[in-house]
């Protein structure tokens, strides 16, 4: 199927001058013999939204798990502001500011939302143990200035109202919404969705890309993963898309929605669905 | 506002109880109980907030009992070299900070093991490691005296204006001992639960990759946890080596971890309170049926209010009690969203 004459445009000449945020080089994944990359290269520019889309499978959220350190790729490199993540535990991707929320649950359920969201914020503070012990003067001061920015930041996702509720007794949107105060909280230069918009009817979704270009307009790049074709074709200032383990297009949403390539691999699938 | 001021109102009691209460079998019973409830409260630490069930944390405590006795009694080790090894009679406190610190010190080593066996290998290696040290205490004689066990451990001491120091021989000033560790042992876990510290700590129990991925080191805070965990457990087994001046190895059995863990489970794992109540029920029970029933028949009680408990409130006695004062409190329009609260947990 891909052995079909166009070329995988990796970054076009033009762009050049745009820094680059996270740079993925000829990334491969093996599980055991079985290949769920086999070579993927992209770039997210600084500043912009990029979508990873793909039928199921595609190994887009295998992509996420080898950029934010829970997997290690079988070959190939990812570079974000000259470090190599590939070598790195998740945790110090994540001081790195690159922050990902998870597929299914992206939340501290037994927590209140604000407790989740100071969970977020760990970063941010500089307690350690034998200061908490004691409750030093400088604990409090923090502990207040956290506070604040969890407000802040549970305002900007339309939760401050629910701050003492416990996450679990969420609504499910309201959850995907919790799932991105936290990752924010983290303080991130590259947030990574995974298929945050799953589950929500059009109205939330609608305010739901009202976030995320919020959080773009505040300068943290997008990388998303996602099904909702229309909100990916809404929102993203470039699409990625990815097949079988290998990226079939990738460029401005107009662009990619008349590739063939893509209406190939998105209609066999529908087509298969419908008969299935 | 209550709640608030809960803790102080139990305190007080504690405090002034042996005012009125002068049975010393019931301040023994009282004293065995809270040294159990200390370390009840730091197994609560490790299963209640760092969510990882260590089914050997008696081990520390044995340790902290078995150091600080050695240390205040003097021992040799004869190494193989030419002159043993000889450590002196040391003071009481120091030989009881001397427990503690050994104890956070096999804390330190089984919370990096912890990270690299999950669940139920970590729960197994747990055990494993509380048999081993049964096992090195019952048979490396020259040190322990194995099953002959180690006697003669002397008291804690409290220095008093005009009087010098005086060992603490009777029960009331051990009841007061205990209780004044317990509240330290509290508020350490108060203030630190309620920390940064403490929410990477919960972050660990309720989702672990969510909590790597914001940066979250939890290798780091599962060990700080377990670190002071098992310093507590420690200070609480030497308050026991030094309350009862007898240590044996049967201080590492099996079945103490089980009884710290039943205490924390239906008193209420991850709150504060659960391991007090929990520890007060289940310490008092027994001698109260002792009263009234039978050997055999106080063990059945035992099993079946414990077995009653975790059917009926499986999250502990603790929430159970906080959900119940909220749906009796008088409902008026409440700032935030407490009402709302309690009604969803209602219907729930």
């Amino acid at each position: 199927m891909s052995a079909a004459p166009a070329p995988v445009p990796v970054s076009a000449p033009a762009s050049a001058p745009a820094p680059v945020a996270l740079d993925v080089r000829e990334v491969a994944v093996h599980f055991s013999g079985l290949v769920a990359i086999a070579s993927m290269s992209f770039r997210v520019p600084e500043g912009e939204i990029v979508s990873l889309i793909g039928p199921n499978g595609a190994g887009k959220t295998t992509a996420f798990n080898v950029i934010t350190g829970f997997l290690k790729p079988t070959r190939g490199t990812v570079l974000c502001g000259g470090s190599d993540l590939t070598r790195l535990t998740p945790e110090r991707i994540a001081a790195l500011g690159v922050v990902r929320t998870f597929q299914r649950t992206s939340i501290f359920a037994g927590c209140t939302v604000l407790e989740n969201v100071l969970t977020g914020l760990h970063r941010r503070g500089r307690t350690e143990t034998l200061a908490a012990l004691l409750r030093l003067p400088g604990v409090r001061a923090e502990t207040q200035r956290l506070r604040a920015t969890a407000a802040e930041i549970l305002a900007f996702v339309g939760l401050a109202h629910r701050d003492g509720e416990l996450a679990a007794n969420l609504s499910y949107g309201e959850q995907r919404l919790l799932g991105i105060a936290i990752a924010l909280a983290a303080d991130p230069r590259l947030l990574l969705l995974d298929e945050p918009a799953a589950g929500l009817n059009p109205s939330e979704t609608e305010a739901f890309m009202g976030v995320v270009r919020g959080i773009r307009d505040r300068g943290v790049t997008v990388l998303l993963v996602e099904h909702d074709m229309r909100m990916v074709m809404t929102i993203s200032d470039r699409v990625v898309v990815l097949n079988h383990g290998r990226i079939i297009a990738e460029g401005r949403p107009e662009a990619v929605q008349s590739d063939p390539e893509v209406i190939r691999a998105y209609l066999g699938q529908g087509v298969r669905h419908a008969q299935g | 506002m209550t709640q608030q001021l809960l803790p102080w109102l139990f305190l007080a009691f504690m405090a002034t109880l042996p005012l009125w209460m002068t049975d010393l079998y019931v301040l023994h019973v009282l004293v065995s109980t809270g040294i159990f409830i200390i370390g009840a409260m730091s197994l609560n630490l490790l299963l209640g907030y760092t969510g990882q069930l260590s089914l050997g944390h008696i081990a520390f405590f044995g340790i902290g009992a078995y150091t600080s006795a050695l240390l205040s009694l003097g021992f040799d080790l004869d190494l193989g070299g030419a002159e043993p090894f000889v450590v002196g009679p040391q003071p009481v406190w120091i030989a009881f900070t001397g427990g503690v610190l050994m104890a956070a010190a096999f804390g330190g080593l089984i919370g990096k093991l912890a990270f690299r066996v999950r669940g139920a290998y970590f729960v197994i290696v747990t055990i494993s490691f509380a048999q081993v040290m049964r096992m090195v205490a019952l048979n490396w004689v020259d040190l322990t005296e194995g099953p002959m066990a180690l006697t003669g451990i002397p008291p804690l001491s409290v220095w008093l204006p005009g009087e010098g120091v005086i060992g603490l021989y009777d029960k009331l000033s051990n009841y007061l001992l205990v209780l004044g560790v317990a509240v330290v042992c509290y508020v350490v876990i108060r203030h630190l639960v309620d920390s940064r510290v403490g929410r990477a700590m919960v972050a660990l129990r309720e989702n672990e990759p969510l909590a790597r991925s914001v940066g979250i080191d939890v290798t780091r805070y599962l060990v700080i946890a377990t670190v002071i965990a098992a310093g507590m457990a420690g200070a609480a087994g030497g308050l026991y080596a030094h309350y009862v001046r007898i240590v044996d190895p049967d201080v590492f059995l099996f079945i103490y971890t089980v009884t710290m863990v039943i205490m924390v489970i239906t008193g209420g794992k991850g709150t504060l309170a659960g391991p007090i109540v929990g520890g007060l029920l289940f310490g008092a029970l027994p001698e109260v049926l002792r009263e009234v029933a039978r050997p055999e028949v106080q063990w059945i009680v035992y099993g079946i209010a414990m077995i009653v408990i975790v059917f009926f409130l499986p999250q502990g006695i603790v929430p159970a009690a906080g959900r119940l004062w909220e749906r009796l409190r008088p409902r008026r329009p409440a700032p935030g969203g407490t009402a709302l609260r309690a009604g969803k947990e209602t219907s729930a």
